[in-house]
């Protein structure tokens, strides 16, 4: 029924008819080097995802330098104190998983949480807001509609995956770190079945599975869950692309779309900061668990 | 039946039998915390915390696959 009717309804963009099916993949798309051939290739840059990352990854240094700067023995004012029980939450994690020292690894963990805050915010902005700011100022592509343009680092898998993979290096250092080379290599045969040489193939093929399995699932799950929230947001506008003018069909499904972004827009508020929070758990859990023995 | 027949129940079985296991699990940890809050009262923020953290692992594997089944319904790699 929806199709139907924007397919009726035809919005023009520029030359370009826009169905509910090339809207969507328009939106999709990224700001690449050059056209993706297949699933995995190493060449294809995404350069979206990359700006959006190291800009916000500059405002957050900038914001907790500011927090670190301007912090005072007196009477904290807001801002402060809002970082200030940052800090103290996430140290409070660091001391009870980390047994060890702890100098880098609190630090990182907060860099991640403020970091993917950040990153998962930017899906509150508008959907067509880039879009539209392009046509406005006439920027458009060889092809001669305005260039794809994602806003939401973590929702790439490029992103997450990246993060994911200097997690994974973290795990492997500390892990080094720790028990020393021989320690670690030993660690991966015998552990967690025991040290029989007949078990060591086995424990090995568990440690790498629990080693990718760790290293996916972190990214995979912080992937899944903005790409899907942001998805739901261009379902959404897709209810009001429906308009015709102002006949009762328009109306209600323009209220739909006004009624459903407001109630994604208000459950999203409570996952952006969670799988922000659960990122950093995780982070923190992996490289508890690389410092223990098993 | 075409390759984007077969793509579309694809989606709909990831994202049913995902939702089957995720709601199970939620629904059997939720109960479990509200009847440790009723054990325990004092317990309840230190447990609440816990419990979203759970929450959020709990999805994961269907938020993935509910990002899998999109990405399969609209910007579907498989030749039409």
């Amino acid at each position: 029924m929806a199709i139907d009717t924007v397919a009726h309804a035809a919005p023009t963009v520029g030359e370009h008819v826009v169905t509910s099916g090339s809207y969507i993949t328009h939106h999709l798309g990224h700001l690449r080097s050059k056209p993706q051939p297949g699933i995995i290739d190493f060449s294809v840059i995404n350069y979206d995802t990359i700006f959006w990352s190291v800009l916000l990854a500059i405002v957050s240094f900038l914001l907790l330098r500011a927090a670190a700067k301007g912090a005072t023995a007196g009477v904290p004012g807001r801002f402060q104190n809002a970082f200030e029980s940052l800090v103290e939450m996430v140290e409070d994690q660091s001391k009870s998983i980390v047994h060890g020292d702890r100098s880098f690894i609190a630090p990182l963990a907060l860099t991640v949480l403020v970091w993917v805050i950040l990153m998962n915010s930017m899906d509150f902005l508008p959907v067509d807001l880039f879009a539209t700011a392009f046509r406005a100022l006439g920027i458009h592509t060889a092809e001669g509609h305005e260039p794809f343009f994602r806003v939401v680092p973590t929702a790439d898998l490029n992103g997450t995956f990246g993060m994911g993979l200097v997690v994974f290096a973290c795990m492997i250092y500390y892990g080094l770190k720790i028990h020393g080379l021989g320690g670690f290599i030993g660690g991966l045969f015998t552990a967690p079945f025991g040290k029989h040489p007949a078990l060591w193939i086995f424990n090995l093929l568990i440690n790498i599975i629990e080693y990718a399995a760790k290293t996916v699932s972190l990214s995979m799950r912080l992937f899944g869950n903005m790409f899907a929230g942001e998805l739901l947001f261009l379902l959404i506008a897709l209810l009001g692309a429906t308009w015709v003018g102002f006949t009762t069909q328009s109306v209600a499904l323009a209220g739909l779309q006004v009624l459903l972004g407001t109630g994604w827009a208000l459950f999203h508020l409570l996952i952006v900061p969670l799988q922000a929070f659960i990122f950093m758990m995780l982070t923190l859990v992996y490289i508890g668990q690389s410092h223990e023995g098993h | 039946m075409t390759n984007m027949a077969f793509v579309a129940l694809a989606c709909g079985l990831i994202i049913g039998l995902g939702a089957i296991g995720a709601c199970i699990g939620i629904g059997i940890m939720g109960g479990k915390f509200i009847e440790a809050s009723a054990r325990q009262p004092e317990l309840m923020n230190t447990l609440q915390t816990k419990m979203f953290l759970l929450a959020g692992l709990i999805d994961a594997a269907f938020l993935i696959g509910v990002g899998i089944a999109m990405m399969f319904a609209f910007a579907s790699p498989f030749p039409a």
